[in-house]
């Protein structure tokens, strides 16, 4: 069974480049506020749908959308 | 007022949507070309006259053009659309290297159809959904690398610094493909349009089912799953059910799909105990899909009426059950007892088609629909009736389609497996063909109708953009005023 040599170095790479990648998200702040992202891309991408018609945004000033916005 | 403001804005203030129609309209062709492809060979299984005596329009090379068709092509197309899409509008901000996006394109239809015209040909590396031979590999490579670029340079220039789930999902299709790919298909060239695997025997095998059954996992379920997540609460027009839980989802589906493989080899040359660690990953495989199933299907609790009135909504839904289903038959066809019954026959057939054309099928038609009168400047296809259609059309074309192999599946097993008390078999193989001749005759109508809908959706497309324009969207405020 020489192919699990190769299938099984490679699967446990990917498993510790997986717990890597979930904890920089973790540690790094992806997870904090979890019910708000759910409803962020209703919010953001409303004015796209209808080219800018519709003016259902922008949301008022202090909207939860700026305090995740990268700078 | 925000119009003006965008018409009067330099490219770089508008999101990319270029590929994204390419990729979207050509997914609709391609999927009218593979499933025609299907529909033919399920006739040439019915009535093997139907081969004609043609050798490049015989069933051995259709199959494998049809499965590319729909899944690389039709699939493909899809992901690549939608990922660029879902990416840009999650992450306010346009896609990372446009051009190489484009560039993905051509490359991506360059390698559909040099796949359209090896196969009938007989080329083949005979390694199933990876039949390509090896100068093809090396195009899908190049353009698979570009597209990891772009998506990850799109996610790396982000305006917004929570990474919306459906990225976790694509991102992960994107990363483990490109793995997947390159390891199964090492290969020594013997001759332009000739190779070896770098592997061979029960090596090979393995080789090729881990990346057969992973290429399920992340093509056919990771990559849909992101789509599943921003179009159905698009569409919806309310939030994730449990945002929490399609976390939770994500990180358990992408530790555990990876070493399910090993169940596409039950009773063969591999050992034994990799026999079992598949079939108990596959096991364990049943809580996350069922926990992303139900949270995608509850994400309409408290508004299930917009089932009703809207056509779209229900492609995305059923597809949902349809995937429920998949993933729950699956890790039952895993246990060896069962494979031992169906293993080979035609339940493996309806199987993956539940969940080709049930799952595969009608989120990516769902998402089409959502996407395509967007990329236009509209909002809704040009006939909502015939979405409705379309679905019906589809839905019955899968139930025809289904229980006509389970029947011919279990059928056949038990036939196969039945034996006289001397010892000797009670059925020759031939009777076993004779007897699932009236379920191929049903399937062939299941394919038929599902066909047809997907003709409906061609001619529905065309008349969306006919009277549609492609109007450069504007990236939202929101981001450019506070970056």
């Amino acid at each position: 069974m020489e192919s699990l040599y190769l299938l099984i170095p490679l699967s446990v790479g990917l498993v510790l480049l997986i717990l890597g990648v979930f904890g920089w998200a973790l540690y790094g702040g992806q997870f904090d506020d979890l019910e708000r992202e759910g409803e962020r891309i209703l919010q953001a991408d409303s004015v796209r749908l209808d080219n800018g018609q519709g003016q259902q945004q922008p949301p008022p000033e202090e909207s939860p959308e700026q305090v995740n916005v990268r700078d | 007022m925000a119009r003006s403001a965008a018409m009067a804005a330099p490219a770089e203030s508008m999101y990319s949507d270029q590929a994204i129609r390419l990729f979207a309209l050509a997914a609709v062709l391609w999927g009218v070309v593979g499933m025609l492809v299907g529909v033919i060979i399920a006739a040439q299984l019915t009535w093997p006259e139907l081969n004609f005596g043609i050798p490049y329009i015989s069933y051995g090379r259709l199959r494998p053009l049809h499965t590319n068709a729909v899944i690389f092509a039709f699939g493909g197309c899809t992901l690549f659309a939608t990922s660029y899409h879902v990416v840009q509008r999650t992450c306010q901000t346009r896609l990372f290297a446009p051009k190489l996006a484009l560039f993905t394109f051509i490359g991506w239809q360059v390698v559909i159809l040099a796949a359209a015209i090896s196969l009938p040909m007989g080329y083949t590396q005979g390694k199933e959904y990876a039949e390509l031979e090896w100068p093809i590999d090396l195009l899908i490579a190049v353009v698979w690398v570009s597209y990891a670029i772009v998506f990850f340079g799109t996610v790396g220039t982000r305006k917004i610094r929570h990474i919306y789930v459906a990225n976790w999902f694509f991102g992960a299709f994107i990363l483990a493909v490109a793995v997947l790919h390159i390891v199964n298909s090492a290969a020594i060239p013997a001759g332009l349009w000739k190779s070896y695997s770098a592997y061979s025997g029960v090596q090979d095998a393995m080789i090729q089912w881990w990346y057969g059954h992973n290429a399920v996992g992340f093509f056919l379920t990771a990559g849909f799953l992101g789509i599943m997540y921003y179009y159905i609460p698009k569409q919806a027009e309310r939030p994730v059910y449990s945002y929490r839980l399609s976390i939770v989802h994500f990180w358990a589906l992408i530790f555990t799909y990876m070493w399910a493989g090993p169940h596409h080899l039950h009773y063969t040359a591999l050992p034994d105990w990799a026999q079992s660690i598949g079939m108990i990953f596959s096991l364990v495989l049943l809580a996350p899909s069922w926990g992303g199933m139900i949270n995608g299907i509850m994400t309409l609790s408290g508004a299930w009426h917009k089932l009703r009135d809207d056509p779209i909504l229900k492609f995305l839904i059923v597809s949902l059950s349809f995937y429920g289903m998949s993933t729950f038959e699956g890790p039952m066809m895993s246990i060896k007892t069962v494979n031992a019954l169906s293993h080979y026959t035609d339940w493996t057939i309806g199987h993956v088609h539940s969940g080709a054309l049930g799952w595969v099928g009608m989120i990516s038609m769902g998402a089409l629909y959502h996407l395509i009168p967007r990329m236009y400047g509209k909002t809704a296809m040009h006939s909502t009736k015939a979405i409705e259609t379309h679905f019906w059309l589809a839905t019955l074309g899968i139930v025809l389609y289904i229980a006509a192999m389970w029947i011919a599946g279990v059928m056949q097993g038990l036939m196969w497996r039945a034996v006289n008390p001397d010892g000797t078999l009670v059925y020759t193989f031939v009777e076993s063909v004779k007897a699932t001749f009236p379920y191929y005759v049903v399937r062939l109508l299941g394919g038929v109708l599902y066909f047809s809908g997907m003709l409906i959706m061609a001619w529905n497309v065309v008349m969306t953009v006919r009277t549609g324009q492609a109007v450069p969207a504007p990236i939202p405020h929101v981001a450019a005023a506070h970056a």
